[in-house]
């Protein structure tokens, strides 16, 4: 008895062996638990590596490493000339995944796209408020104002209708939010009683189709074998979820991971010198800025605020905040992003110079205060130490500073008054790769009292601006961002700080991994040696 | 008995209607307002924001959202996470028995190894095993969790490969919770190397969530037996010729047991409040991660639902130490 349970053991123990050493699957220790898997109805960076990426595909997708928009499940579109219309073309044969609840009986279609969108969009549609129905992305991109309606024009072939001609919309609907689901699961969940189910056992078009998600500690996906691209060479993905970034760290050293995002700073250079991490790099589509409050004065002048932006010393703030993962900034958008205008040139760290300025303007004895965020983010992993360094830097040409910080609520919201008190430390993460979504959102006139903290409305910048949201054609909205960098450099409303630099260490037999500028941590494409 | 266990159980209600209100009260009280706090540096239109205060209540007056709060605790609707849209009932429940789990292993442990310390402390008084085991316990009651969490993964995973960094069972493991207890599921799922997985995994977290327990239950039962020692009828034992393992074991140990009882209860509190630390570097997950995370977040209804659920159980243990008292000491069930 003894010998054949003994015998029946190794038997199951081989077993399971050979079922793991041929099933490749790759595991991937995420710093964070999604929030669900509907990516409309939620904003974070983790919930869309764990949701939108591996499981939906959009109309039109970035290309993964650029900001470039290239064809998703829409093979083509096109904009009448007005810019008011744009068509698209939908794939044909593209399936949806199945699960244990739902098989789908057609493939995609326009259905789709118009449930997709409209859940988000019309207040009676049955959708538009399961599971909380709070579409924060679909309305932060203004998209209610912006569509007119969508129509679908055949089975394969939908129309959306705009309201006012808007350059940036194609790369707004290769957003997360902008993820296809599937109409008929929609429905069959529904009809179920259980259409919360949408948000936590999703099926869509991607890559990868979910398997289960145990909460906080692992979410399992399996390889569409059925994907309209080649489907991955991967059979398997994991994400361990793995909140701390030292034991991130552990984990991919002992084999249990094979890439973790989000390193340790300061376990870098480590990373970098062990043969068993390799360490991949990219500068991050943001930027980290100083608004000075261009309504009050001294810094209702141009000349007063260059004059501070020159003395402050960046590359010791790179090295002590960043602790060299970040890169200075001389432009308000990231060099990744089509648009950036490389030709300018920073103003020199000169604190000389500055104080020369600050005098010939009449500026003397001048107290101010810097507003240091309480949180740390990639822009500003530190804004309590940046504060100080610029109040020793601001302390050598005269200028005395007091260091203030709210609660993050608070700080967010008597950061955007008009008449408010001193500058403040504040930065931007990118949302689609398009110029539009820094400059517009964060210098543009309508920006004040919003989300532009420096309260500057300059009309030579902003008609710039607002040209380039109507021409459709790209060179010439490049030609416009590029002059409204030189007249934000001359005006300079912000000190412009630092992008930071993206890490991802992984194992040495990850291959073709590629970091993404728009932050997203994608599987689809990537490999394991054997 | 009966009588008395009522009594202790009618101090229930008062105690729950006060931490109703403390677990509504107190995440208000932080500065902050959960909708800006959402949107973030994207901010969120005006009329955008008067909706969600419409939609989540804040428009009402305070009293009012205390009430709504409190028929829904009645009627068991504890509301839904503003994060994950999901009732708060549900996940508290998915990740109690992981908390709950690790809770008892580190009892265990502390208990096992603790309360034979501090008998052999009381028993070697100013002697070497008394000096040793009492500055290991003063060590162990002082270091911080995470400094403590990360040495343990540093040296046992990575450096001697003993032990896995983090998690709560291999990956290559995959079966349905039954229970929720992974030592309970992993035996229930009758794959070759699932419990022994799962044991591997509980045993770092198990010693940093247990070192503070294990050292207050090694001093507190190493003060307790030294008073009981000196006691007449420890004398008059010893006198009539019992062997000092009868003497020290059945006549002092279960005097002394009393406080140290009392200890244990009070300590499943502590225990609560290491998990969150310990949960989070083991990447365990449980009910302290969850808090935690929710009162960055500012989801109310979690922070508030699971507070007063989490007060409810250590209550309910409380309970089950009062009521054990009793077994152990009848005066105290006479009083």
């Amino acid at each position: 008895m003894k010998i054949t349970s003994f015998l029946a053991t190794g038997a199951t123990l081989l077993v399971l062996m050979a079922g793991s050493a041929s099933a490749k699957t790759l595991v991937y220790c995420s710093e964070g638990s999604p929030e669900g898997f509907d990516p409309a109805l939620y904003t974070s960076g983790t919930t869309f590596d764990a949701a939108s990426h591996p499981i939906y595909n959009r109309l039109v997708e970035f290309e993964t490493g650029t900001t470039n928009v290239i064809a998703g499940l829409a093979e083509s579109w096109e904009a009448s000339d007005d810019g008011l219309e744009y068509t698209f073309t939908l794939r044909q044969g593209v399936k949806f995944h199945s699960n244990d609840g739902f098989t789908p009986s057609r493939d995609f279609n326009a259905d789709d796209v118009i449930f997709s969108f409209e859940r988000q969009r019309l207040d009676d549609h049955p959708y538009h408020s399961v599971s909380g129905g709070t579409w924060e992305y679909f309305d932060g991109m203004s998209m209610p104002d912006l569509i007119k309606s969508i129509e679908k024009v055949d089975e394969n072939t939908v129309k959306f209708v705009l309201n006012r001609p808007e350059a940036p919309f194609i790369a707004n609907l290769a957003m997360d939010f902008a993820s296809i689901l599937s109409a008929e699961y929609g429905q069959a969940m529904s009809d179920a009683g259980t259409p919360e189910m949408l948000n936590q056992a999703p099926v869509g078009t991607g890559p990868f189709s979910f398997v289960a998600y145990q909460k906080d500690a692992v979410i399992r996906y399996a390889a569409n074998q059925d994907y309209w691209k080649a489907p991955s060479t991967l059979d398997n993905l994991i994400f361990a979820i793995t909140p701390d970034a030292s034991v991130r760290y552990q984990k991919l050293l002992a084999g249990e991971c094979h890439v973790m995002p989000y390193p340790n700073p300061a376990d870098i250079e480590a990373m970098k010198a062990d043969e068993n991490v390799n360490v991949l790099e990219q500068e991050g589509l943001n930027v980290g800025y100083l608004a000075y409050n261009t309504t009050v004065a001294p810094f209702d002048n141009p000349n007063v605020r260059r004059a501070l932006n020159m003395a402050i010393d960046k590359q010791a703030i790179i090295d002590v905040v960043f602790q060299g993962s970040g890169q200075i900034a001389k432009n308000p958008i990231p060099p990744t992003m089509w648009g950036y205008n490389d030709a300018i040139e920073d103003d020199a760290y000169d604190p000389d110079a500055a104080r020369a300025m600050l005098e010939a303007e009449g500026v003397s004895d001048l107290s101010m205060k810097i507003w240091a965020m309480p949180v740390q983010r990639p822009y500003n992993p530190n804004a309590r130490r940046m504060a100080e360094l610029m109040q020793e830097d601001f302390a050598k040409v005269g200028v005395t500073v007091e260091v203030v910080s709210y609660e993050w609520g608070e700080y967010l919201s008597r950061s955007k008054e008009l008449d408010r008190d001193g500058a403040v430390l504040l930065g931007w993460t990118g949302d689609n790769g398009d110029p539009d979504n820094f400059l517009a959102v964060l210098l543009g006139c309508d920006g004040q009292e919003a989300s532009n903290r420096a309260q500057w409305c300059h009309e030579p910048f902003d008609n710039l601006i607002q040209q380039a949201k109507t021409v459709t054609d790209q060179a010439e909205r490049t030609r416009l961002y590029e002059e409204a960098q030189v007249v934000f450099k001359e005006q300079a409303p912000w000190a412009t700080i630092a992008h930071s630099v993206v890490y991802m260490p992984m194992r040495p037999e990850v291959e073709n991994y590629i970091v993404h500028p728009l932050g997203g941590h994608i599987f689809y494409g990537v490999d394991l040696a054997e | 008995m009966l009588k008395y266990f009522l009594a202790r159980l009618l101090t229930f209600l008062p105690t729950f209607v006060g931490v109703t209100l403390i677990s509504f009260s107190f995440i208000r009280l932080l500065p902050g307002d959960p909708i800006i706090v959402m949107a973030g540096e994207r901010g969120m239109s005006e009329e955008r924001y008067n909706a969600l205060m419409q939609e989540f209540g804040f428009d009402q007056p305070i009293l009012v959202q205390y009430w709504d709060y409190l028929l829904g605790v009645v009627q068991g609707d504890l509301g839904q996470s503003f994060v994950t849209k999901r009732p708060v009932w549900d996940e508290f429940f998915a990740l109690f028995p992981a908390t709950l789990e690790l809770s008892i292993c580190a009892m265990i442990f502390a208990v096992m190894l603790g309360l034979p310390a501090g008998v052999i402390a009381a028993v070697n008084r100013g002697k070497l095993p008394d000096r040793l085991f009492m500055s290991i316990a003063l060590v162990g009651y002082s270091m911080p969790i995470f400094w403590w969490a990360l040495l343990l993964i540093i040296v046992f995973s990575g450096n001697l490969g003993m032990t896995p960094v983090s998690g709560r069972i291999d990956l290559l493991y995959y079966f349905d919770s039954t229970t929720g207890f992974m030592l309970i599921d992993s035996l229930l799922s009758g794959q070759e190397g699932a419990f022994r997985s799962a044991v591997r995994h509980l045993i770092l977290p198990v010693i940093v969530l247990g070192t503070i327990p294990l050292a207050v239950i090694a001093r507190q039962t190493r003060s307790a037996m030294l008073e009981v020692l000196s006691e007449d009828y420890i004398r008059t034992a010893r006198a009539k010729g019992l062997t000092p393992a009868r003497v020290n074991g059945i006549h002092a140990l279960r005097n002394a047991l009393i406080p140290v009882i009392t200890v244990i209860g009070l300590m499943v509190g502590t225990l609560l409040a290491g998990a969150i630390l310990t949960e989070t570097i083991f990447s365990w997950p449980g009910i302290g991660k969850w808090m935690v995370d929710s009162i960055f977040r500012r989801d109310y209804p979690v922070v508030q639902g699971g507070l007063m659920l989490i007060a409810v159980m250590v209550m309910i243990v409380n309970l089950t130490v009062d009521v054990l008292y009793g077994f152990i000491n009848p005066k105290i069930r006479k009083r």
